[in-house]
């Protein structure tokens, strides 16, 4: 059964190396991906920290730099 | 309608939804390589190498998909004046790059023992490569260009220029004389794959296609935060 699956009549390298492009290039573009979110997010929090009371309070008031800040989320 | 499409109004949403598609990706992912390399059978010309057609038909549905998306996205941005339409484009760039190359590859690992070549300079498989080319003109060109207008007007032309293409990927089996079998599953007509078949990559392109929606989503995340970063100097 084993056997089977992972050679498959002499046409596992192909079958395999296809599934595996596949993971490997799903895989690379979720870490990049993921990477650049982050940079963005650590930077917008920096910059946030380095602002004036009165700015940051104003800053502060749009929503969705609210949701950016609130939202830690892993992915 | 087009308020609706303000990021203000959809960053809650699309800032929470990846963990959700994530889980529901790898579920969906993992019954479909089961179906995949397991449970389906071989097919009675190709045996076992049939089963490179659940990655490499799924990528090449995706890639023309999110090619046309683009298209209509700039065009409809374009005319209507909503950037947030080109944001929502270049976001969903970079997964039609990559579903390009995949159906690039698995076609090429596909091709040898089918036709007993890797590449041929067949129309199937040349337009599919012009594509690609397509998309990475498309990338280029929001690297290059500082100024948004240009880059808007710029990226809408590739993807109108590369659109023309797209007819031709799908005809070009029909078309010309070419190695590429032609199309197995036909919606308005009777499909000629068999159901044990075509359930796999049902299965593995909904999979897919979930991929391309949680990478629009973080890469969509990262672009407003990126504006929201050069607001943030502005103040």
């Amino acid at each position: 059964m084993i056997n089977e699956i992972l050679f498959m009549d002499g046409y596992g390298a192909y079958v395999w190396s296809a599934f595996i492009f596949t993971c490997l290039s799903f895989t690379s573009l979720y870490t990049i991906t993921k990477v650049q979110y982050t940079r963005e997010k650590k930077k917008f929090i920096a910059k946030f920290g380095t602002l004036e009371s009165e700015k940051a309070a104003f800053a502060k008031s749009q929503t969705i730099n609210k949701e950016i800040l609130s939202n830690l989320s892993g992915i | 309608m087009f308020k609706y499409f303000q990021p203000n109004k959809i960053f809650s949403v699309t800032s929470r939804a990846p963990k959700y598609v994530f889980i529901l990706f790898i579920t969906v992912l993992s019954i479909g390589l089961v179906e995949s390399l397991i449970l389906s059978p071989e097919d009675y010309k190709q045996s076992h190498s049939v089963r490179i057609m659940y990655v490499h038909v799924p990528a090449a549905w995706i890639t023309l998909g999110i090619f046309s998306s683009m298209t209509f996205l700039s065009i409809i941005g374009y005319i209507f004046k909503i950037r947030n339409f080109f944001l929502i484009s270049k976001s969903l760039a970079p997964s039609g790059l990559v579903f390009n190359i995949i159906a690039l590859v698995t076609g090429s690992i596909w091709g040898k023992p089918t036709w007993g070549t890797w590449w041929a300079w067949d129309a199937r498989i040349t337009s599919m490569l012009i594509l690609g080319l397509f998309y990475i003109m498309y990338l280029i060109v929001w690297r290059i260009y500082e100024d948004d207008e240009k880059a808007f007007r710029m990226s809408s032309i590739i993807t109108i220029l590369g659109i023309i293409n797209v007819p031709i990927i799908k005809y070009s089996v029909d078309w010309w004389n070419t190695l590429h079998q032609s199309s197995s599953i036909n919606i308005l007509a009777k499909s000629s794959i068999h159901s044990s078949m075509l359930l796999p990559l049902v299965i593995m392109t909904a999979a897919f296609a979930l991929f391309s929606l949680l990478i629009f989503l973080m890469k969509y995340n990262t672009e407003l935060i990126k504006i929201k970063n050069k607001g943030l100097d502005r103040l």
